[in-house]
């Protein structure tokens, strides 16, 4: 069976909605989300690559590479957030985490 | 000199009302007097040239006060005889009283405060005498009014004091509504408010008819009665009377001055003054003739049994403003004028002995409490007297020559009406009663034990005034009486000579044969009018009447409270019903109560709790700021604080408009 096309969307597919429940049902950890969130990022990529390994065009393929450059520095940045917060605070469980609100 | 003689009133207010407290009492005292007696002194020439002598009647304007489209309105001093006589009352009592009042006031910390009050009421009741228009007739109207809620409630601290300054200035409400009503009416009719342009046009507008509330209405009968029920208000007539007894407890010379003398005549000059309007309307005179003649009777019926000294008198001078109304109503303006003019001279005479009396007996007001007082305080006893006997109508005092000259004009109009008729049945009585409860006053005074004619207070309890008076009082143990100093004796002389000789001097010039030479046309007398002649042919047992009337009047005072004391107590023990219907003042003050006081207050009570606390707040401001908080309070709830119930709000955003896009936007 040929892999085609849609074989990458539906697995791209599958990796966001992960990605999203992830972010949604976690109960436990800060660092869980931005697992979802890299996550969530890479079904992107995988959507990109497929994209342009089927029209042909290579300007998907230089996204992705661009892509993962951003979410490498967005989990650095985001890991160092989350340990200045631990020092602030003692912890990273998502239950303490609610002072968004008025 | 006419600005001066209204203008100086208002000077001595302003100096007493913004300075009198700096430059002290004794000054405000002598400043506020002058001016008063400068006033009056002017007021006597202005008479003597205006109303005595042959000087023609003058309307110098002060300014011009309202003018917008056809409505103009100037503020000018109508000087003409009927302004002069008035002019002589209103000043002459005012600055006599001024005068008294330091006396009797000479305790009080207050005292600028109270000859403050007294200009501005003087001031306010020579602007509505001098009236060129019946606007400014009203602001002088609405002056006094004010100026004897100020004084009536001079006490506040008092709460009896105070409930009836409100009930005074409430009732003046109910005729000053028809007044301004009236007003209104003769606007609409004449297209003016100035007196002159008015009577000129009346005739003319006879017997024209408008609707008023689907009924076709005389338009100057309508008109009248809606004035009428003004002057019914002030001058405390029948129904609208209530507010006078009660009156009293303000400061005595007060009582002489506004509820005596001058204010409560107001209605009586009012009537005068648009006696071209009511000569008009046949119907609207009856109604006059009637109150009057009722409230006269009604008046010396309560009076018999009050106990408070200034009650019976209180009572006696609602009678006599009922006298003054029959006289208006039969037609005869000038004796009801004439009447107006020596009744202040003798009732302000019988308010301020009886103050001396007060002040004597360290502010002690109920009769029963006193007596023999003849030998202690001479003067003022006499003085009394002199006023009893003025009041009653002894032959060639004031009284004889005004109120024979009413009950005599009510017999002569009996012949056409059969309300005049009634007039001078009622005023007849009236007159024996007037002069059974004034002798009562003077014999439980001036007569017999002190203290002889004491009672149970407590089987009167509605009489709760009696006992609520002032703590003025001197506060140094002394109750023996004593006479009034030099400051109150003199007033009492002078105001003495005018209850004794007024009659006899200008009765002449008022209601003699020539009394058009006096009015000069103020007074308007219709060509069908021969009241004034008339009243002088009626049969000489109708003449002699008032005084056979006055003798055994006096004759039963002197039985019951003399000769055999205690008569009085056994016929009210054998008539109780009658003796509590008389005190409680046939119940008209219960029966307003009912009538009006407390659905008033009920209708208040649901307007403030239903219809404001419940509906108005509750669905207006209240609702509102409940819903929003409730609203708020849901939003609040929303907003949990965790991150991941944001971002389940955003995908579920972006869901929904990622299928609206799909479903819709497509196309």
């Amino acid at each position: 069976m040929a892999i085609s096309l849609t074989h990458y969307l539906v697995v791209a597919a599958i990796l966001f909605t992960i990605g999203v429940a992830g972010i949604i049902l976690n109960r436990k950890n800060i660092i869980v989300i931005l697992m979802s969130v890299e996550l969530i990022l890479l079904s992107v990529n995988i959507n990109l690559v497929a994209f342009s390994s089927a029209r042909g065009d290579l300007t998907g393929q230089v996204f992705a590479l661009l892509i993962l450059t951003v979410a490498a520095a967005e989990a650095a940045i985001g890991l160092a957030i989350l340990v200045t917060y631990y020092r602030n605070r003692g912890s990273i469980a998502v239950e303490d985490i609610n002072a968004m609100k008025g | 000199m006419y600005t001066a003689i209204v203008f100086l009133p208002l000077l001595g207010f302003l100096i007493a009302g913004f300075v009198g407290n700096r430059i002290g009492a004794r000054a405000t005292e002598i400043i506020t007097t002058g001016l008063l007696m400068v006033s009056a002194l002017l007021s006597w020439v202005v008479f003597s040239q205006i109303a005595l002598g042959h000087g023609h009647a003058v309307t110098p304007v002060v300014a011009n006060w309202i003018t917008s489209g056809g409505l103009k309105v100037d503020w000018a001093l109508r000087i003409d005889s009927l302004t002069a006589v008035m002019l002589v009352v209103v000043t002459t009592v005012s600055s006599l009283v001024h005068l008294y009042s330091i006396g009797y006031m000479h305790e009080d910390p207050s005292r600028p405060r109270f000859f403050g009050y007294l200009s501005l009421f003087t001031f306010a009741m020579l602007m509505l005498v001098t009236a060129d228009n019946l606007v400014q007739m009203f602001f002088g109207w609405e002056g006094v009014g004010l100026a004897s809620y100020l004084l009536i409630g001079f006490w506040y601290e008092k709460p009896s004091a105070c409930a009836a300054a409100i009930k005074a200035f409430v009732v003046n409400r109910v005729g000053d509504f028809g007044f301004a009503l009236g007003i209104f009416l003769v606007f609409v009719l004449t297209g003016s408010v100035a007196f002159d342009a008015i009577f000129a046009a009346a005739p003319g507008l006879a017997h024209k008819n408008i609707e008023v509330f689907g009924y076709t209405w005389d338009a100057w009968t309508i008109t009248c009665l809606l004035l009428f029920m003004g002057a019914m208000g002030k001058s405390a007539q029948f129904l609208l009377h209530t507010w006078l007894p009660d009156a009293m407890e303000g400061p005595t010379p007060v009582s002489a001055l506004i509820h005596a003398a001058t204010m409560v005549t107001a209605g009586v000059f009012m009537v005068a003054r648009l006696s071209p309007l009511f000569e008009l309307s046949h119907t609207a005179l009856t109604f006059v003739t009637v109150i009057g003649a009722t409230t006269a009777i009604f008046a010396a019926t309560v009076g018999l049994v009050q106990n408070d000294i200034k009650r019976v008198i209180a009572y006696s001078t609602c009678s006599q403003l009922g006298y003054m109304f029959v006289a208006l109503g039969v037609g005869g303006y000038a004796i009801g004028v004439f009447h107006l003019f020596t009744h202040a001279f003798f009732k302000a005479l019988l308010f301020l002995g009886a103050g001396s009396v007060i002040h004597a007996m360290h502010h002690e007001q109920d009769m029963r409490n006193m007596g023999g007082l003849r030998k202690e305080i001479p003067f003022t006893f006499w003085m009394m007297t002199i006023g009893t006997l003025a009041l009653t109508g002894f032959p060639f005092t004031a009284g004889y020559y005004s109120k024979d000259a009413i009950i005599e004009a009510a017999y002569a109009a009996g012949a056409h009406s059969s309300a005049a008729v009634y007039a001078f049945l009622a005023t007849t009585i009236a007159a024996g009663l007037t002069s059974f409860y004034s002798w009562r006053l003077v014999f439980m005074t001036f007569y017999g034990e002190r203290g002889a004619n004491a009672v149970h207070v407590e089987a009167h309890g509605h009489d709760d005034h009696a006992h609520a008076h002032d703590d003025h009082g001197h506060g140094h143990g002394d109750h023996t009486p004593h006479e009034s100093p030099l400051v109150m004796l003199v007033p009492l002389g002078v105001l003495a000579i005018g209850a004794l000789f007024a009659g006899l001097a200008f009765s002449q010039n008022f209601i003699g044969h020539h009394f058009e030479e006096f009015w000069k046309g103020t007074i308007g007398q219709g060509p069908d009018n021969h009241i004034m002649h008339e009243m002088h042919d009626v049969a000489l047992g109708v003449g002699l009447a008032p005084s056979f009337m006055m003798i055994g009047g006096f004759l039963v005072a002197l039985w019951f409270y003399i000769l055999k004391p205690g008569t009085a107590r056994r016929l009210a023990e054998a008539n109780p019903v009658l003796y509590r219907f008389l005190l409680n003042k046939w119940y008209f003050d219960e029966l307003y109560d009912a009538i009006f006081v407390r659905p008033a207050f009920w209708i208040g009570r649901v307007f403030w709790k239903q219809g404001d606390g419940k509906i108005i707040d509750g669905l207006g401001p209240d609702g509102i700021s409940a819903r929003v908080v409730d609203i708020a309070k849901g939003a609040v709830r929303l907003q949990t604080g965790y991150l991941y119930h944001y971002a389940f709000a955003m995908l579920i955003g972006v869901a929904a408009f990622i299928t609206w896009y799909l479903i819709g936007g497509v196309r």
